[in-house]
Order: structure tokens, then sequence, then C-alpha cells
């Protein structure tokens, strides 16, 4: 990854949302560097997707300060969406279009130019060794390979951050480590990750760690030091350890 | 209690724009499910774990081949099987605009019961969504849906209870929850055949299935399958993983290579033939562990470490899909 000493990328102050009496995401506090790949765990409820969208410019937080690729949350949320990629494992590629009409609906949708869509598609197919398959339907493509793509095409218009919402959830743990793979590859070329997951395992790979409990920022560190600091072997005991003090029972 | 003969189903295509691609589901599945058994159906999306369950439950025919559910065949005898199963699909489907109490009540009559009559059963369960008893369903947590829907499948005391990855997208706390109810189920009694993508949860099943494409790799106890695990696994450990990842698939002695947690997980390619290596080396040669250490020293790996270490389930399943 590159240096920890650029100017960070995603950078937020005391962030809060509120709906009503409930806080669901209560002073998150922290920042991200460009290139970093930042895991941002926690348990079910416990505000991980609140904390995205406002991170993403979908909502509007209800107090605290946020700036995402030196734009301001509550100003400049258009901008900020130019500036990112996103995926899930839900929201995805059209099954009913081939393989290039995907990754060019999507550069298309980003404003890209006519040229640069033709030299990105031919790069992207090339990068995914899915030349064969350019014309294929995408619902005719393994799983895998509809995930690796999915994530190419969230990246297609170079943004400084990607945020990735379970992305791994499902498949065979071949295809896992090749998603994993493909993490490393955008990072080293200076895309900041902001990845989710429910694998433990890949909360090691990440070169931070924020661990959600109840709407606040229970722990934040590299794996290695978190494993120091609550003394466990892996990451899963340490989220468990954390986690398991929740109280919040219903999301 | 549950018994399956090479069972056959393939799906016509998609869209079949441009392919006429037939899903060939499930290539000929046999195996049997002991009476109490804890059986896991282990393997990513699409390796036919539902196309299975679907069958065992009576709501799809397989093309071929022969199954019966605590003796009872899933063509001929449907009836008495939907009778005595209880299933949980993948995807939440109770009614989300009936309350708790409702759904349960609902699952409890359609099968001709009372949740009083049963409730012994679920009770560990269904007392941690009882103060929700009155809060529609579809206005539930994730996990607290995840309780009522095994509620729902319990009420009516089922002989099998299948269960589509019942933890998928749940976190780890409540994973650990759920399979701790598990447990105290099949010592009601209760054979249990659950499927899931996560390859530790499979440590918790009494015999397992890895699937894959409808093909089942292996069917064995955890232990015996981790302990057929062939040749020597070393468990390879630098600060820089991800610079690691890169050097160790450089290293030419290296045969598998893949990242476990904080650190990765290689075998080595058998000594060449003809060498001084001691004949029937399938470990992989002896000196690479040595060789690979000084190769990472070489390139600014200086904290490096190469250890054996024992495979784990997930090891197990690269290695049977790699071959």
């Amino acid at each position: 990854m590159s240096s920890t000493t650029s100017a960070p990328v995603i950078t937020t102050d005391k962030l809060t949302k509120r709906f009503g009496q409930f806080i669901a995401a209560n002073e998150l506090t922290f920042q991200v560097a460009k290139g970093e790949i930042f895991g941002f765990l926690g348990a079910n409820g416990a505000g991980k997707t609140t904390a995205m969208r406002m991170l993403c410019g979908l909502l509007k937080p209800s107090s605290g300060k946020a700036t995402i690729a030196g734009y301001d949350v509550y100003t400049q949320t258009e901008k900020i969406k130019r500036s990112i990629g996103y995926m899930s494992q839900k929201f995805s590629l059209y099954d009913d279009l081939t393989v290039a009409e995907n990754i060019r609906f999507y550069a298309g949708i980003y404003g890209m130019s006519r040229p640069a869509i033709k030299e990105k598609t031919a790069q992207l197919l090339k990068e995914l060794q899915l030349e064969k398959e350019a014309k294929t339907l995408v619902s005719e493509l393994p799983l895998g390979w509809k995930q690796k793509l999915s994530f190419s095409v969230s990246i297609v218009h170079d943004p400084d951050i990607v945020f990735l919402d379970e992305p791994t959830g499902g498949v065979d743990p071949v295809t896992r480590r090749q998603f994993w793979d493909l993490i490393y590859h955008a990072s080293d070329r200076g895309v900041t990750v902001f990845v989710t997951t429910h694998y433990m395992d890949e909360a090691e790979y990440c070169n931070r760690v924020s661990i959600m409990v109840d709407g606040v920022v229970a722990a934040l560190d590299s794996p290695t030091r978190l494993k120091q600091q609550f003394g466990r072997d892996n990451m899963e005991d340490v989220f468990y350890e954390l986690a398991r003090k929740a109280t919040r029972k219903a999301d | 209690m549950i018994s399956l003969s090479n069972i056959k189903k393939t799906y016509p295509g998609g869209t079949g724009r441009k392919t006429d691609g037939q899903v060939k589901a499930l290539n000929g599945i046999s195996f049997n499910v002991d009476k109490g058994e804890l059986f896991g159906l282990i393997g990513p999306d699409g390796a036919g774990k539902t196309s299975l369950f679907r069958t065992l439950t009576t709501l799809i025919l397989p093309d071929e081949g022969e199954a019966t559910v605590d003796n009872y065949d899933i063509r001929k005898d449907y009836q008495q099987i939907r009778n005595r199963v209880g299933y949980m699909p993948g995807r939440f489907s109770l009614y989300q605009d009936l309350t708790v109490e409702e759904n349960l009540n609902f699952f409890a009559t359609v099968f001709g019961t009372t949740i009083k009559e049963n409730y012994d059963l679920i009770k560990d369960i269904y007392q941690q969504i009882e103060p929700f008893k009155d809060r529609r369903a579809g206005k539930l947590s994730g996990g607290m849906k995840q309780k009522l829907a095994l509620s729902c499948a319990l009420i009516h005391k089922p002989s099998v209870l299948f269960l589509d990855e019942p933890t998928t997208g749940v976190d780890v706390v409540s994973r650990k929850e759920f399979w701790a109810m598990l447990k105290k189920l099949r010592q009601e009694g209760i054979t249990i055949l659950v499927s899931t993508p996560y390859m530790d949860e499979a440590n918790l099943c009494d015999r397992i299935a890895l699937i894959q494409k409808g093909d089942i790799l292996s069917i064995d106890k955890p232990d015996n399958i981790v302990r057929s695990f062939p040749g020597q696994l070393y468990a390879v450990h630098a600060s820089d993983t991800h610079r690691l990842l890169q050097d160790v698939r450089s290293f030419p002695g290296t045969a598998t290579c893949f990242a476990f947690g904080d650190s990765l997980h290689v075998t080595f390619k058998d000594a060449p033939s003809g060498s001084n290596a001691p004949s029937g080396a399938a470990t992989g040669s002896p000196g690479e562990p040595q060789a690979l250490l000084q190769y990472l020293q070489a390139r600014n790996h200086p904290d490096a470490t190469v250890e054996k270490t024992g495979p784990t389930i997930e090891d197990c399943f690269i290695h049977l899909l790699k071959n």
C-alpha cells in the first residue's frame, strides 16, 4: 500500500446519525489513508450500513463532520458519488446484458467518453481474461467471474475510493482468494478500499480494521495490534470478544 | 433417516439467447444420513445445496435417482414426508405482515398442532423473541427472523429438519448462538441436514459432504477429511503479507500457496525424480522449507517464518477443488 503519510482520503469527526431517539452511528471519528485497505466490521445492527451510506453521500448525517476524497458529506454529495465506486453482493450487474455491454453501461453512467470506454473495455477484458466471453450474457457466467467483473466495473471510472459491502459472500474458497488479489491490485494502484465482511480471515488481509459495536467504533488498529491488545490469536476471537458485549437486540 | 441414490437434476437454460446451456444442478448425488445425525452440506453458491433440499422436501422432482426421507419415498409418499419434515429455506419465507405469534400459530395450525403442545421443543429459541411476539415479522432484525423461522420449522416436532444456509450473512456472534441451538436440537433426537458456505462451521457437524457444482467431493467426519489431506502443509508468516504472497508464489518449489488469515498455507512440489531426495517424497522435497526461508530472507522478509501446520476443512476443500 502507499505511504500512510499522504493526506487521508476519508476523514470523519464525531460523525453521528440519529433516527428519532435511536443513535444508529455515534460520533464516528477515524481517517483512512490513500491506498489503504480498511476493514469495516461489526455485528448485524451495529450501524455499519448507516455509516457507509453517510460516507457514500447517500444519507445526511445528524451531526459531526466528514470529507470523502476532499468533498463534504453535507454539501458535495454529487462530487462524492463521482469519486467513489460501490459494490455489494446484492447490487451487481445486469444479467441480460453481455459482459462488454455491462462495462459500457457503467462507464457511460460515469460519463466516460466513447474512446475512453472502448479502451477501458479492452483493458478490463484482458485483465480479467474474459476476452472470449465479451459477448456472453452475464447470467451465463459462473458466480466467481461475475463478482470479479462486478468489482472491475465498480472501479471502471478510476475512483479514489471503492466501497465493498460483503463482496465475497457465498463464493468458493479459491475464488474468494482470487477476489482479494484484485483488491490488493487496486490498492497497489492507489485506490483506497473500504470493505465489510463476515469472513474473519479476510479481516486479517486488511491494513487496518475497525469494529463497530452498538453504533460506536469499539476498536480500530492493524490486525496484528488488535490481536495483541485483546490477547487473542485471531481476528475472529477479537471480534467475538467485542461484539458479544453488544446490548442492541433489534436493528 | 435420509437416503439418496444417484440423484440427478438438470434445469433448462436460463435466457437461452445465445446458448441453450442447461444447468446441471445435481450430477448423481448419493449419501445417507443416520437418525439423530447433524449432517452438513458444505459448498459455495451454485454447488447444488438448495436443489438437494428442494428434492428432499418434495418441492421438486429429480430427473433420475431414488431418495427416501424417514423411509418414505420422495415421489410416492410426498404427503407423509411433508408432514414430518421441518424446512427453513435460505430466503426468509414467513409472512412479513403477520406478527411473530401469528406466524407461529399459522404453522402450528397447518400441521394440526398447537404452540402449547410442542412448546418445550422451541422454548429455548422462542423465548428469545417472545418479548416481540406482537411485532410483524417483516420488522424483525436478521437474527430474530432466523430464530422465528427456526421456531416455525420446529413447531410440529419434525423428525427431520432441513436448514438451507441458516447462517449466511449473519455475524460471528449470532452464528455461534445458532450452532449452539442446533446442538441442543440434536440432543432431542432430531435429524438435521444443514448447509453452509462457511467452511469453519463444518467442524460443528457429525459428518459433512463437501459439494461443488453438483458433485460431492468428499463425505466423512470432519476429522477424517482433515486427516486425508495429502502431504505436509506449511504456514508461512511475515509482516508484509501482500508482498509475501507474491514472493512465495514466485519461489520455484511452491506447489500451492493460499492466504489463510495472517499467514499463508503452502505445499511444496515433489522432489524431481532422479535427484538425491528420498523416493516417494509425496510431501515435497524435504529441503524446500529451509530453501523458501532463505529465499524470503533474501527478498527483504527478515521476520519470515516457515512452520509445519495442520490443514483445515477449507484447505481440504481447496485441494479437492484443484483436483
